[in-house]
């Protein structure tokens, strides 16, 4: 289980998140849901050690405490996230974008069964694994980036806006894949704006605004909630 | 273990042995050229194995050059040859070190000034240590090696580079590298460790670049710092290893066999006006070749080739 408590990080002398707390249980999916530039990145970003967090954050995965390792030590830990954007390497091989995720000691002996695993999510990968990444369309390169976060056998994986350029067709296909990673005990957490398809998926879900968490509950009880319906799904 | 595997290495092996033989069958004119050649062969290829996959463009070939060079100069006679060969790998290996672990930290642009600054630093130091120090500039070489001891030691030591060039792209080492010159923070992310893989790269590739002047230093007779620091020399390697380009490996071996002959044709017919139309040819090559001859090569040979239909006709039935 991964638990966030009084996680604050500030740029220069803006607050940009403040005393956030949330628990992903393991096999759950959890969605943050907030505007643009409520905070949702930035929370991530603390997580998964990308960015520093004020001091007084405490980030734990089962009992490890992770808030005072760098990124990769964080990644050994058993955190992946997959950036916005995806930051794939272009101009290696969805094979070597792959690899680059078994990179660590830890991971390096399961590479094989990781890809195998990678593969029953995402079978589209098998067929292009010599093609170079950056030839690819947004939805493969997504899924090549969570296969690259997948390849560090994660327990817990963290998604920054994976819906981010991608065609509502090609977000839904995305989505539907999610489950699948959850069911093999991966706990999985979105941040997202995407509300309708992200809340489908989900088991539970933060509401975030000017960097403060002000609001969680399940899943179907948001879909229902007036304010959410007001804020986020325009109606 | 399979051919394919073997194949570039053997290739390299067969190529050196072939290429050894030319020191009997030319005479001294081109044997020189040839000498000059493999130097900046392995000068650039030494370069772009750095400057290739971290996109460092260091200006600080000439340090490690004349570093080697220099230990000829004060060492030549002093210990047996391959001593001295010893000594000059250690040195430029000692000053690569340093240099590297004090600016592989910053980004490309201060990295390019600092190199730059740093062949002038070394050049000053020296000067002002030859003429308060030992009071007198510039050293005499008088070494009994021949022009084609030279041409085989830079041969072999060519076939080294090679034989290590493509070890490296095959290892962890090398697959770190070409993720690195990519995406440093996400390299970072992934447990890679750019600044150390960075280092151990900056050192190798500047211990080739001090061994490869002191295999020449024997050429010159007489050495200054105004000859063994030549900033000039920096400047050719980047434009020898980027007019081949450094996607492949081959690609710097070709820009520097190109330049030499340029080199040759202009310091035979303009020598007045050999540093302005080396410039046109910096210029030139960064506008229209911005890959290099390699990388235009393998652009061009990844377009779908027109299909001719020249195949042999299908008997149908």
């Amino acid at each position: 289980m991964l638990e966030v408590k009084a996680l604050s990080v500030r740029y220069g002398r803006h607050l940009a998140l403040e005393n956030a707390a949330l628990q992903v249980k393991s096999g759950e999916i959890v969605v943050v849901l907030g505007a643009n530039g409520a905070g949702k990145s930035t929370l991530i970003k603390a997580v998964s050690g990308l960015v520093p967090h004020a001091p007084g954050g405490r980030i734990s995965l089962e009992d490890q405490a992770l808030h005072a390792l760098p990124s990769h030590k964080i990644v050994d830990a058993g955190l992946a996230l997959v950036p916005e954007g995806r930051h794939l390497f272009s101009t290696l091989t969805v094979a070597e974008n792959l690899s680059l995720g078994a990179f660590l000691p830890r991971t390096r002996a399961a590479a094989a069964e990781s890809l195998e695993i990678v593969f029953s999510i995402f079978p589209k990968l098998k067929q292009r694994l010599t093609q170079i990444a950056g030839t690819m369309s947004g939805g493969e390169q997504q899924m090549v980036a969570i296969g690259r976060a997948l390849m560090t056998r994660p327990k817990i994986l963290l998604l920054d806006e994976p819906s981010l350029g991608l065609s509502p067709l090609l977000t839904s296909e995305l989505f539907r894949a999610l489950p699948g990673i959850a069911q093999r005990g991966i706990g999985v957490l979105i941040v997202e704006q995407n509300t309708h398809q992200s809340l489908a998926i989900s088991q539970r879900g933060y509401l975030i605004e000017k960097g403060c968490i002000v609001g969680e509950d399940s899943a179907q009880e948001l879909l229902k909630s007036p304010a959410v319906q007001k804020a986020y799904l325009g109606g | 273990m399979n051919t394919t595997t073997l194949r570039p290495y053997l290739a390299i092996l067969a190529a050196a042995g072939l290429l050894a033989f030319t020191p009997l069958l030319v005479d001294s004119f081109w044997l020189t050229l040839a000498i000059g050649t493999l130097n900046y062969m392995i000068l650039a290829t030494a370069w772009g194995q750095f400057s290739g996959p971290t996109r460092y463009v260091s200006l600080a070939s000439v340090v490690f050059f004349g570093i080697g060079a220099y230990t000829v100069a004060v060492l030549g006679e002093v210990l047996p040859w391959p001593l001295v060969l010893l000594v000059a790998l250690l040195t430029g290996m000692g000053m690569a070190l340093l240099v590297g672990l004090a600016t592989l930290r910053l980004a490309g642009i201060y990295f390019v000034i600092f190199t730059f600054g740093l062949s002038e630093m070394v050049r000053q130091m020296v000067t002002w240590y030859e003429v308060n120090i030992t009071q007198s500039m510039g050293r005499y070489v008088f070494l009994d090696i021949s022009q084609e001891t030279i041409f085989w030691q830079l041969l072999g030591l060519l076939t080294l580079v090679l034989l290590g060039a493509v070890a490296l792209h095959r290892s962890r080492l090398g697959f770190a590298l070409r993720v690195i010159g990519g995406n440093e923070p996400m390299a970072r992310h992934f447990g890679l460790e750019p600044t150390r893989a960075k280092l151990g790269l900056f050192v190798a590739s500047s211990a080739v670049m001090a061994l490869a002047g002191a295999i020449m230093a024997p050429r010159w007779t007489y050495i200054d710092p105004a000859i063994a620091f030549n900033a000039t020399l920096s400047f050719q390697v980047v434009i020898m290893a980027m007019l081949g380009g450094m996607s492949r490996l081959w690609g710097p071996l070709l820009g520097a066999l190109l330049m030499s002959i340029l080199f040759e044709i202009l310091g035979s017919h303009f020598p007045q006006a050999f540093a302005l139309l080396l410039g046109l040819v910096f210029i030139v090559i960064v506008y229209l070749l911005p890959n290099g001859l390699s990388g235009r090569l393998s652009q061009l040979l990844a377009r779908p080739a027109p299909d001719l239909s020249l195949k042999e006709p299908h008997h149908e039935r």
